[in-house]
Formats: structure tokens, C-alpha cells, sequence
């Protein structure tokens, strides 16, 4: 029997599997010693939970147990390893290289932190300027007077603004059309300031894997840490540290069947990576995260990540025939449909298309028994749509129409089969309503026509 | 986000769908909207010669509050004047639909529908008139 409402949001957070809760509920209960209690059983307990839970990490990505430091998800990994990297490698460089299509976990640490270094900078303008003018000067005439004064070919000003400043100098790499980098560009943005390239392994909404292991390559031959968001990929396509030369990774229990609120982050030992702990405390985690751990909720990551090692070969196997089934069944029946990103390089369980002429929030009310995502603005608070689609060179208007898909563990071919009829159905009335398919179907070129935006 | 009552009923219900003839002289149509900001509303009235709205039809691209937002006014303008339906405002239907803020160009949008429509049929009208 079909259960609704169906949930097909696996990118977003995936249910929990009923293992993983089994195994956390002793640490739930009985056994709730703190882990870093050294000096009776409740403690011992605990903390033999917490080493087994980071051998079971350790194993699905490649890596020794010694090189993962737990945290509270993936986007505080993403931001220890990116402040961390800049913070600690300061007197190296200030240089970071990432994708536009990245998650906001790391785009707005980057933007963070040039802030900073613009803060920084405007501060030693306003030193160098008072120096100069011997006069007060202020926020408000620092343009006017920076101008004045030349101070971009001041020699004193630019010494100054070459010293750390505890921020960085960010590029934004666009990728191309299906979503991938070219590392032709990667290689040419690399400048001996560069300390950090971070770059995902798969995108959470159009699931485009990168070219892991070369981009690696890449950074090793160079001499650059690279980290790498792994959250989306994670068990779901091959990733080992080991063989892609990945010096930080950033992972999450909660998209992969593991409870919320608790991720890691792989600071490679060999050669040594180094990071600043972000969090002050009682130096937990080898002093890179204070703060006590969150027992039951690692033993639950543990059991999650020991599922995926075990299952991914045949999951991805059954995902994948589920996706092609969906993708299938919608673009048989429906025509002016384009799928989103890359159908080579994509994680097996999504699939992201736009329905042309066809409102992507509209649709999602329309098939409210199935739980998805739109690239459209209304599912924002901002009125822009997804900027990942327009990273990639998507029309606006078709990013407004995209639905995202994530199948997952506990789908069935049953569902999938309800969710082509329903959206074949639901979209057919939606373009009897649209007056833009209308138009496409009476040959008008939507193009030619002036506009009214608002 | 949760819709009101109102907005899925006109969501799902939606009244008088459809297409009225453009090259009808009593036929006023308006185009509103853009398709890269995720609304375009497209609303055709009937126009008698007397000025009353016999009929109305539109078809909308955009969100469900989109959608609701014209279905609602071609009931409301169904039989009135033109005068009087261009007093109708974008805020009574931001009430009549309790349309959270983020949803309040879906009203404006409705509004200038009715207005766009109205000019078109009175620039017909004149046209007409001068070939006369
Ligand atoms: C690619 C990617 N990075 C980071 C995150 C943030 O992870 P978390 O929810 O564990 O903070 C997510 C999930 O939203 C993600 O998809």
C-alpha cells in the first residue's frame, strides 16, 4: 500500500534508518557518561562508543581514525576548514579558490571573510591617511581622501596591505554548463597566494559530481590544501581521501541516514594539515573543537556511515534504475522538459528539471502528497531563483519552473510510479492554465515580447 | 509555506479559465507580468458596448497565490462596470486571499491585469472610432 504524503527530498535531509536509531538508544538511556570523563565506567563507555563511531567515518572515506575531528554538521566543518586553513596558513598566503555552486556554508564563509580582509584594509587606510594629512580622518571621507592621496601607488600603504590581515582574497570559478568545473580554469586562477581550493564532490541540487581525484591531483602538484564539501556524495559515490588527495573534508550524518546535528571533519595527518579550532573550550577533538560530545548522536553517524560502506555498491545500483525510471516516464509523456546539470557526472538518486511554462511553486502545490524542492524564488524569502541554475547558465525563467527530486534509501518503485502519473497530470493542467504555453504553442516567440517586470 | 483556505480554493477551483477571442473588438486583453520573475497573468475581459464586463477569462503563469489572485478577480469583475472595476485594488485582494507580504506582487500583478485589460479594449474602441 502507498503511504502519503511520499518523501522524495533526500538532498534536503534523509529519514533516519531504524539500525541507527537502535544502536544510539543504549546512549539515549543507560549509558549517558560524557566521553570525556577519564576516570570511571559511564566515561569509559562513552568514549569507546565515540572511538568506534570514528573508526566506522573513517573507513567509508578512507582515512585513519586519528584525522577526524567531530562537529555539529557539515556546515560547521565547512567553516573550520576554510577559517581554519586561513587562519592557521595566514603568514603562507590568502588565497581561496571555490566554485560558484557551492553550498552557502561555504560561499558565505568565503564572503566573511573577504570582509574581513577588506575591513582590515580600510583600517590601514585611514593609519597611512592620518599619517599623511596629519588630520582627522574618518569612514566617510576614507574614499575621497584614498583617491586624493593616490594611495593605491602609496609604497608605504602597499607594503602595509601585503601583511595579513586575517581574511582572504576569494575566486568565484564559474562551471560550465552541465554543471562541472574546467580544471583548465581551476589550474589558471592558482597563484602563489593560494592556500585553499574548496570544491564540493556532488551539488545538492542538480547533483553534479566534480572531478574529485584530478582536482586533487591538481592541488598536490601545487602545493595547495584542498578541501572538499562531501556532504551530498557521501555513500552514495566513491570518495577516498587517499586516492583523491583530499586534505579537508567536510561530511553530515543527517544525508546520510544518521541523526541531525552531527558531522565531522577530516584533517589530513600525512602530509600535516593544520587548522585554528574555531571554537574555544575544553580542547575536545584534539583542541580543533571543544565542547562536549554528543554521544548518541555520533554513535548514530558511526552505524550511519558503516551502513553506507556496506550498501552503497548495491544501493546506488537500485537508486539509479529508480531515477532513470522517474526521468523516463516524465519526459516520454511530457514534451518541453530539460533536465538540469550534468546526466554523466550526477549522483544516482536526483534528478532536477524544469518543466517549461509551468511555475515551480505552483507545481509543488499541486503534487502536495510528494515531499521535493524548486529552484523557483517563491520557495525563497529572497525573489531570486536558485543560483546554482543560473550559475550554470539556466534561464531564469526555467529556473523558476525546476523541481528537484532526491530519491533515497526508503523509496520504491511504487511511489515512483504514482509520482510520474501525478506530475504528468498536474503539469498538463498547470500549462492548460499557463498563457506562456499558449503562446510557445501558437508559435510565439516569447522572446520578442516587452515585458513588464516588476 | 501555508496558503489560506481561500488561495487553494481558488488554486484548485479555479474560475473561468481560458481564452476569449483577441481579435473580438469588445474583447480587451492584458498581459502582465514576466516570465524570469516567475509571473506572467494574462486577463481578457468582455466588454458590451453599454461598458459592462459580460465575461471574463484568464490564464496565469506563476505561483499558486498567482493563480488564485486572477481567478479571483475574474469573479469579481464579472458584471461590473469598468469604472467600477477599476477601483478594484490590489489590497482587497491581498485581504480577501489573507496573502502573506512575500505574496503581495501576486495581488499588484492582479490589479494591473484588470487595468491593462481595460486599456486595451478602450484603445480599440477609439481606433474603431476614428476608422469610423
Ligand atoms: C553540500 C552541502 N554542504 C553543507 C550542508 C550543510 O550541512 P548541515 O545541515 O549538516 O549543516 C548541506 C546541507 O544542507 C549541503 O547540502
Amino acid at each position: 500500500m502507498l503511504k502519503l504524503p511520499i518523501y522524495m527530498d533526500n538532498h534536503a535531509t534523509t529519514p533516519m534508518d531504524p539500525r541507527v536509531l537502535e544502536a544510539m538508544m543504549p546512549y539515549l538511556r543507560e549509558d549517558f557518561g560524557n566521553a570525556a570523563s577519564r576516570n570511571h565506567p559511564f566515561g569509559w563507555k562513552a568514549e569507546a562508543a565515540v572511538e568506534q563511531a570514528r573508526k566506522q567515518v573513517a573507513a567509508l572515506i578512507g582515512a585513519s581514525d586519528k584525522e577526524l575531528v567531530f562537529t555539529s554538521g557539515a556546515t560547521e566543518s565547512d567553516n573550520l576548514a576554510i577559517k581554519g586553513v586561513v587562519e592557521f596558513y595566514k603568514d603562507k598566503g590568502d588565497h581561496i579558490i571555490t566554485l560558484k555552486t557551492e553550498h552557502k556554508a561555504v560561499l558565505d564563509t568565503c564572503k566573511r571573510l573577504e570582509r574581513v580582509r577588506q575591513e582590515r584594509l580600510d583600517e590601514l587606510k585611514l593609519m597611512r591617511l592620518a599619517q599623511l594629512t596629519g588630520a582627522p580622518v574618518s569612514r566617510d571621507n576614507l574614499a575621497e581622501l584614498s583617491i586624493k592621496h593616490d594611495l593605491d601607488s602609496d609604497p608605504v600603504y602597499r607594503q602595509w596591505a601585503e601583511m595579513p590581515t586575517g581574511g582572504a582574497r576569494v575566486t568565484y570559478l564559474e562551471v560550465e554548463k552541465d554543471g562541472r568545473i574546467d580544471l583548465k580554469k581551476l589550474e589558471a586562477a592558482m597563484t602563489d597566494k593560494t592556500i585553499l581550493v574548496s570544491i564540493m564532490l556532488a551539488n545538492n541540487e542538480i547533483g553534479t559530481v566534480q572531478p574529485v581525484a584530478e582536482i586533487g591531483k591538481l592541488c598536490r602538484q601545487r602545493g595547495i590544501l584542498f578541501h572538499c564539501d562531501a556532504v551530498q556524495g557521501i555513500g552514495k559515490v566513491p570518495f577516498n581521501v587517499e586516492e583523491m588527495n583530499v586534505d579537508l573534508a567536510s561530511i553530515t550524518s543527517h544525508k546520510m541516514y544518521g541523526p541531525k546535528g552531527v558531522g565531522a571533519l577530516y584533517v589530513r595527518r600525512k602530509p600535516r594539515v593544520r587548522i585554528a579550532p574555531i571554537i574555544d573550550g575544553g580542547g575536545h577533538e584534539r583542541g580543533m573543537r571543544s565542547g562536549t560530545l554528543n554521544v548518541a548522536a555520533i554513535v548514530g553517524f558511526g552505524k550511519a556511515a558503516e551502513l553506507a560502506r556496506l550498501e552503497m555498491a548495491d544501493e546506488s545500483v537500485r537508486l539509479l534504475r529508480l531515477r532513470e525510471k522517474l526521468r523516463k516516464g516524465i519526459m516520454d509523456q511530457l514534451d518541453m522538459v530539460t533536465v538540469n546539470g550534468s546526466m554523466e557526472h550526477r549522483l544516482p538518486g536526483n534528478l532536477n528539471i524544469s518543466f517549461a511554462y509551468v511555475e515551480g511553486e505552483a507545481l509543488m502545490m499541486a503534487i502536495k502528497d510528494v515531499a521535493v524542492s524548486s529552484g523557483s524564488a517563491c520557495t525563497s524569502a529572497s525573489l531570486e531563483p536558485s543560483y546554482v541554475l543560473r550559475a550554470c547558465g539556466v534561464e531564469e525563467e526555467l529556473a523558476h519552473s525546476s523541481i528537484r527530486f532526491g530519491l533515497g534509501r526508503f523509496n520504491t518503485e511504487e511511489e515512483v510510479d504514482f509520482v510520474i502519473k501525478l506530475m504528468v497530470d498536474k503539469v498538463n493542467r498547470l500549462r492548460e492554465m499557463s498563457p506562456l504555453y499558449e503562446m510557445a504553442k501558437e508559435g510565439i516567440d516569447l522572446k520578442s515580447i516587452e515585458w513588464t517586470a516588476h | 509555506m501555508a496558503y489560506s483556505d481561500k488561495v487553494i480554493d481558488h488554486y484548485e477551483n479555479p474560475r473561468n479559465v481560458g481564452t476569449l477571442d483577441k481579435a473580438d473588438p469588445n474583447v480587451g486583453t492584458g498581459l502582465v507580468g514576466a516570465p524570469a520573475c516567475g509571473d506572467v497573468m494574462r486577463l481578457q475581459l468582455k466588454i458590451s458596448d453599454e461598458g459592462i464586463i459580460e465575461d471574463a477569462k484568464f490564464k496565469t503563469f506563476g505561483c499558486g497565490s498567482a493563480i488564485a489572485s486572477s481567478s479571483l478577480v475574474t469573479e469579481w469583475v464579472k458584471g461590473k462596470t469598468v469604472d467600477q472595476a477599476m477601483t478594484i485594488s490590489n489590497k482587497d485582494v491581498a485581504r480577501e486571499l489573507a496573502l502573506p507580504p512575500v505574496k503581495i506582487h501576486c495581488s499588484v500583478l492582479a490589479e494591473d491585469a484588470i487595468k491593462a485589460a481595460i486599456e486595451d479594449f478602450k484603445k480599440k474602441r477609439e481606433s474603431r472610432q476614428q476608422k469610423a
